[in-house]
């Protein structure tokens, strides 16, 4: 294929400008479109942190409160314990997912047959919709009908119909934790899969000239090379998994009482069912300060560990 | 050059007219916005005359329940135009007014000749009127509501189940009247094999979202003599919120969920309710009158397997209020066809029509009329329920209030945190700080 050359006319018309311009007017449309979508909201949000506002009454007279927005979030026992459940999540859902995601990725990298078909059945869950996978569960797990009882049945002896996965205060957060780790287990399973995969063969035939043992190989070069990966896998689901919403509320609601109430759900019971559009700013603005702060110190962990 | 420009010149027009249009004034049309359910189908019938008598297309915009408050209250906040005319939940009606999201009636119910005194006193005040007790009028009375019971009347006939019964209890089975006969017709019915299916007592709200288990338990503190305050309007809650009465029918709403609830149903509303009700798992079911007739009409459960009875009194007789009254959104472009449906709907010949398409008119012309009680197997139930509601709050802050109530309960209902005292006096505090920030304390 013949290239053209850039028509006359538009090369009259661009003439003049430099690249640095050039470079602007291209960029520019993005970064309006940023400060209109990302930045405005924000800063938004952070004056209305400080304010008495109620979107349910756009009419009614706007009052600087201060820093009492703020004081009262802090201050609220129920705000507290839904940072200790999101908390619970978080840690107990990255744990396991790390865990067999690595596992998982670790076999299929034996390439054994029929590796392929298998790495897309694992990541089938990951590919659904989280509305289709709370809703699936939810029958799942009915205690009269769903499967799941009657599995744990199968194995244990205990009747199906005897517990009940969401409607019980020990058990619904662990029932969320089966399925956030179903769903998302393959989406670790991919990172570190890729981590493997980038270790060079060479290290392994190094080591084993040394006759290094497959124990001493796993230790001393697989996971300290396949670290980096694991720990943006790490990374990635705790970001995600600290905004954990979409399952809980299909799932759970938050209940039973407010068992599984994650910080994401008080937030918009808040915002848009109190309509404390005030208070529900400052606490948006803590739980984003929290989450950033958090993952800076956590990259900087993950640098160090990519400069070892 | 002048391609381009009359390109651009024709994309704007589109654009321009493609955004006008939706916001347009269109006098031969009018939406009405509505939770979707039985009586809505109802409403598109009866609209149907509407349509016939004026020429305006009625357009319908229902919304599923469990999104219907978030929906339209976002709807109303963002000041939109989707709906010309709204038949909202009785617990908007004072944000609604005093933040200007629907039109003040007065003067148009005077100079159509609309008079209150028409329609059932406890609807009026109920779905209408903001302040309470005032004459000031936001919505005409369109769809009376109340929670009631049906029950496996046919399950009930059986003489093996009436002898057992009446050796236990000493009385026959039939619609208990009490909530302690209500609990123990519940147990009597649970773990039972019947029609080869194990069964259960009863189907109650226990719903955390929304407004589930508040609106199901207050069918149980009401009759208890549960009260929002001890004096009106003074906001003294401590002594009635958390009485002993009150302590006593949240004891007693629990005690119905833990004996004879079936599993899985910790987060259950009207759909779950009417769900356990239809696939024969429970004796006797809470729910509002409104899906009666659709109940009444299904081929599995309803004709002569199905009764009705009215919420069951304990220290009082008492019913929680449901329904809704049809409000002018504020910002609508038709306001002359919003009125005139308002006007057209008020004849005591079209309430009569919506009464026998199955919407639960309260205007008197059909309330007292003699053949009402016998027109329908629940209506009789109905207009005893509709004489004894009580309603939750109609604060503006009514939202907040809300969901302080259906967290107190979830978590000593179903999540078992705390007892029953407990729960009521954290309502009480949780009450208590949201009128403080009103101003109203």
């Amino acid at each position: 294929m013949l290239a053209h050359a850039t028509p006359t006319t538009i090369a009259v018309r661009v003439r003049g400008l430099s690249d640095r311009a050039i470079a602007w007017l291209f960029i520019t449309p993005t970064i309006a479109l940023l400060l209109a979508i990302n930045i405005f909201p924000l800063i938004w949000a952070v004056y209305l942190s400080f304010t008495n506002f109620r979107a349910n009454r756009p009419y009614a007279e706007v009052d600087g409160v201060g820093l009492r927005n703020y004081q009262r979030v802090l201050n609220d026992p129920d705000i507290w314990i839904a940072m200790q459940t999101t908390a619970h999540f978080v840690f107990w859902t990255i744990l396991l997912q790390t865990v067999i995601g690595f596992a998982l990725a670790y076999l299929i990298d034996r390439k054994f047959r029929g590796h392929a078909f298998w790495t897309t059945v694992i990541l089938i869950p990951m590919m659904l919709s989280p509305a289709v996978v709370g809703n699936f569960w939810r029958f799942l797990y009915q205690p009269q009908i769903g499967l799941f009882n009657y599995i744990v049945s199968f194995f244990t002896g205990i009747p199906p119909s005897s517990f009940e996965m969401l409607g019980s205060v020990s058990l619904a957060p662990w029932a969320i934790i089966i399925v956030d780790t179903w769903m998302w287990t393959p989406y670790v399973m991919l990172i570190c899969l890729a981590g493997l995969r980038s270790i060079p063969d060479y290290i392994y035939e190094a080591a084993e000239v040394d006759r290094a043992s497959a124990w001493r190989q796993f230790w001393s070069i697989t996971v300290p090379m396949a670290l980096p990966f694991i720990m943006l896998a790490v990374l990635f689901r705790g970001i995600e998994n600290f905004k954990m919403f979409d399952m809980v509320m299909l799932l759970t609601g938050g209940g039973p009482g407010s068992t599984t109430e994650v910080a994401s759900i008080t937030l918009k019971r808040e915002a848009f069912e109190s309509w404390l559009t005030g208070r529900s700013s400052a606490f948006a603005i803590i739980l984003f300060v929290a989450v950033f702060g958090l993952a800076n110190i956590y990259v900087k962990a993950l640098n160090k560990v990519k400069q070892r | 050059m002048r391609k381009v420009t009359k390109a651009l010149m024709g994309m704007s027009s589109a654009l321009v007219l493609s955004t006008a249009i939706p916001g347009m004034a269109k006098a031969d049309e009018l939406t009405l916005c509505w939770a979707a359910w039985d009586p809505a189908n109802a409403l598109v019938e009866l609209s149907k005359d509407f349509t016939a008598a004026t020429g305006t297309t009625m357009k319908f915009e229902f919304v599923p329940w469990p999104n219907f408050a978030d929906r339209i209250l976002n709807e109303l906040n963002s000041g939109g135009k989707l709906c010309d005319l709204l038949i909202g939940d009785s617990q908007w009606i004072g944000g609604s007014a005093e933040n200007g999201y629907y039109v003040k009636l007065n003067d148009f119910f005077d100079k159509e000749g609309i008079k209150m005194s028409d329609f059932a006193e406890a609807a009026v005040n109920a779905y209408s009127t903001w302040p309470k007790g005032t004459p000031n009028y936001w919505a005409l009375p369109a769809m009376g509501d109340a929670n009631g019971w049906f029950y496996r009347k046919d399950w009930f006939a059986k003489p093996e189940l009436q002898a057992e019964f009446k050796e236990k209890y000493g009385r026959d089975l039939g619609p208990p009247k009490s909530w302690d006969e209500l609990k123990q017709v519940a147990e009597f019915f649970t773990g039972r094999e019947i029609d080869g299916q194990k069964v259960y007592g009863a189907a109650i709200f226990t719903e955390r979202a929304s407004e589930g288990i508040t609106m199901g338990a207050t069918s149980a503190l009401y009759p208890y003599g549960f009260k929002y305050e001890q004096t009106g309007g003074k906001y003294d809650m401590d002594g009635a919120v958390n009485s002993a009465d009150a302590v006593a029918g949240l004891e007693a709403y629990k005690a119905l969920y833990k004996c004879c609830q079936p599993p899985g149903y910790t987060d259950s509303y009207m759909g779950e309710g009417l769900d356990a009700f239809k696939s024969g798992q429970v004796a006797m079911a809470m729910n509002w009158f409104a899906f009666f007739p659709g109940l009444y009409k299904d081929e599995k459960v309803g004709g002569d397997k199905i009764g009705f009875f009215v919420n069951p009194k304990q220290k009082v007789a008492a019913s929680t209020l449901g329904g809704q009254g049809m409000s002018v959104v504020a910002n609508t472009d038709n306001m002359d066809g919003a009125l005139a449906y308002i006007k057209w709907f008020a004849q005591p010949d079209v309430q009569k029509k919506w009464w026998a398409l199955g919407g639960y008119a309260v205007h008197n012309a059909v309330l007292n009329d003699p053949s009402f009680k016998d027109s329908q197997p629940f209506a009789a139930d109905f207009l005893v329920a509709m004489n004894q509601v009580q309603d939750f709050w109609q604060e503006p802050s009514y939202a907040i209030l809300l969901q302080a109530m259906q967290k107190r309960l979830h978590d000593y209902v179903v999540a078992d945190q705390g007892t029953a005292q407990e729960a009521l006096d954290s309502l009480v505090n949780d009450w208590k700080e949201i009128f403080e920030d009103e101003g109203k304390l």
